[in-house]
């Protein structure tokens, strides 16, 4: 296996809230718990995890775009929770991010060349003739025509939107791409062009992802392995095809056993979970999943489990897993 | 032989008019039987929700139905809807057929308790006291699964979570026991544990109160879960209509074979997905052909220039696509 490229020790974001007329009760939103995670360069690390699970805020606090409350970020061997802004910006060169909504991540009034060569510009690599050329070049790379370099966002599909989104965040050859629900807005046949997209240049620019999605199944199909959030705790992990067909955290269990499987012929599984996911400001005690679970004792409420080792490479939070 | 309960037939839905008219419905006929769960799957602009927005008769100007038939099949009487006076129509709506969609947020009124929202239509078509009302509001909570039902009759809608608010919307559509619930997107903005205990509700509303449910998504795994029979939905009109295990295990039109191959699954492994080249048509008119011929892999000469119709292949699965219809479809 390749070398670790990102590693998370105990990261924590918290937001202090005020609530009430005059801001008088304070409270606390705990959006990512103690989260500890490595990746390895040329690996997809699947995040997975309801609304409110935290696992959007994880990454923009792994890129710093929100500051860490504690804990460490240790990217390519160096430290950079607390680099400056001078420091940090050769590091940021490295990371970069796709979103859910391509249109509203590109600046409409910029063509599709100025967006692509946008950050060489910022970062002030080549010439502008060099610059326009990378961008025909990874336009073609993206799967789109090296004319249309002129054309201005709204000329495109959510596809096509996307796949300019994917080339701007290569400008800079970065060894991380965070994808956050990549294709969650696409149409449902356009997303596989996307997701195969992202396999090839994972292979081709030796990419590692951190893909974020709320769909399992297409987790599963882009990632080398899975964590699994809840209320901002990561409560299992392991490689992607060990979670889902033998899934050890009854959270995980339920997630998996509530994707729709798009084959009528397979029986219906059980439903395991009833109710909400309880609200961030307001968690409950011990195992933050116990009001939900199916397995919850006494213990669950006073204890909150450490992850910890349940089978081979296979990690969950869980006193009974 | 089950009996019919709703049958839409050519219907034509635009916007606009003239050369500049969006054709978002065009030639659309279906049947749903009684007592069982027709899924309408297709992707953004495939008419989907224009077709049910017409069938509630809700299409606004510069929309307006053009051609069709929506024959309801009520107790041994049968009226086309389309035809109704508008204050007729007022007493089906809501009353034999319902409406559900993907925000209850926005279906919802604010200011107004969930109590007083569920009551309001007993008391106008069912003609109930408050006292009988709010006894029935309760029981009616109580059965979507919310707990503490007759307390949260006084709560307004944003102290309800988002899966409780589909809850409360499902209580007040099924409260005059409709013949047929029409469900626009009920679970896409919900989070997956949750979307599942939604579909299974209205797997148990289908068994008891005998309604007949058209669900529209974009979600072949909703579909797979819910549907009793699928039609599917392609630039306004409908590419393939069957069984729900046929479609899945023999499709007979090529988009619905590549959608159905693009798609992952939990416990399939590809290296790569099947892809269908180019997205969907952005705004459908002046479509002569079939709207799927630019990205069939299987298109010949007539399918630009003429526009397959909806043909049995087998009984009671009928595909709009000349190739499948010449028996020429490769199984996949």
């Amino acid at each position: 296996m390749s070398e670790t490229l990102l590693e998370t020790f105990d990261l924590v974001k918290n937001f202090p809230l005020r609530r009430g007329l005059f801001g008088q009760h304070r409270l606390n939103l705990l959006a990512v718990d103690r989260v500890s995670l490595q990746l390895d360069q040329s690996e997809t690390l699947g995040l997975v995890g309801e609304s409110g699970s935290g696992k959007s805020t994880l990454a923009l606090t792994i890129m710093r775009l929100y500051e860490p409350s504690s804990g460490q970020v240790r990217f390519a061997g160096q430290q950079i929770v607390g680099l400056d802004e001078s420091k940090m910006l050769p590091v940021r060169r490295q990371m970069q991010m796709i979103f859910q909504d391509p249109f509203a991540a590109l600046d409409p009034r910029l063509t599709v060349g100025q967006s692509i060569s946008e950050p060489l510009d910022i970062h002030g690599i080549g010439a502008p003739a060099e610059r326009a050329a990378a961008a025909q070049q990874l336009l073609e790379r993206v799967g789109l025509s090296r004319n249309v370099i002129g054309r201005y966002p709204n000329e495109f599909s959510g596809g096509q939107q996307q796949r300019i989104g994917i080339a701007r965040a290569l400008a800079l050859r970065p060894r991380l791409m965070i994808c956050d629900e990549p294709v969650s807005a696409l149409d449902v046949s356009v997303q596989a062009q996307i997701l195969n997209l992202l396999r090839d240049l994972q292979d081709e620019f030796k990419l590692a992802y951190l893909f974020i999605s709320h769909n399992i199944a297409i987790t599963a199909f882009m990632s080398h392995r899975i964590g699994v959030m809840y209320l901002g705790r990561l409560v299992e992990i392991a490689p992607s095809r060990q979670i889902v067909t033998t899934p050890r955290h009854p959270y995980t269990q339920a997630l998996v056993a509530a994707v729709p499987e798009p084959d009528p012929a397979l029986q219906k599984s059980e439903r395991p979970v009833r109710g909400d996911i309880p609200s961030p400001i307001d968690r409950p005690s011990g195992c933050s999943f116990r009001t939900r679970c199916p397995l919850a004792q006494a213990i669950c409420a006073e204890q909150e489990p450490e992850l910890r080792l349940v089978a081979s490479n296979q990690y969950a939070a869980c006193h009974f897993a | 032989m089950p009996n019919p309960l709703l049958e839409v037939k050519g219907l034509r839905t635009q916007f606009g008019a003239g050369i500049a008219a969006v054709h978002a419905v065009s030639d659309v006929s279906f049947t749903v039987d009684e007592g069982s769960v027709l899924g309408v799957v297709g992707e953004s602009r495939s008419g989907k929700s224009v077709t049910a927005l017409s069938i509630m008769r809700l299409i606004e100007v510069p929309g307006r139905i053009t051609a069709g038939e929506v024959v309801l099949h009520n107790n041994g009487h049968t009226a086309d809807l389309l035809t109704l006076p508008p204050a007729k129509m007022e007493q089906i709506r809501g009353n034999q057929i319902s409406m559900i969609f993907q925000d209850p947020m926005t279906s919802l009124n604010p200011v107004l308790t969930i109590g007083y929202q569920i009551m309001e239509p007993l008391r106008i078509h069912r003609g109930m006291s408050s006292s009988e009302a709010q006894r029935y509001a309760t029981d009616l909570l109580d059965r979507v699964g919310i707990p503490e039902a007759r307390r949260r009759l006084k709560d307004f809608p944003h102290q309800f979570s988002g899966g409780m608010r589909q809850r409360v919307m499902i209580a007040i559509a099924v409260a005059c026991k409709p013949k047929l619930l029409i469900a626009d997107e009920p679970t896409t903005a919900l989070d997956v544990t949750i979307q599942a205990q939604i579909l299974d509700l209205l797997g148990e509303i289908k068994d008891e109160l005998g309604t007949s449910i058209i669900i529209i998504t974009h979600d072949l795994g909703v579909i797979a879960q819910l549907a009793d029979r699928v039609a599917v939905m392609y630039g306004g009109m409908i590419a393939e209509t069957g069984p729900v295990a046929e479609i899945f295990a023999q499709p007979q039109h090529p988009y619905t074979q590549a959608l159905v191959a693009s798609i992952p699954r939990l416990h399939a492994w590809p290296e790569r997905l099947a892809t269908i080249e180019g997205a969907p048509p952005q705004a459908v008119g002046g479509i002569v052909g079939c709207p799927f011929e630019p990205r069939c892999a299987y298109r010949i000469g007539r399918c630009a220039q003429e526009r397959p119709p909806l043909l049995d292949i087998t009984p009671g699965h009928a595909s709009a696509c000349w190739v499948a219809q010449a028996g020429g479809l490769p199984h996949v």
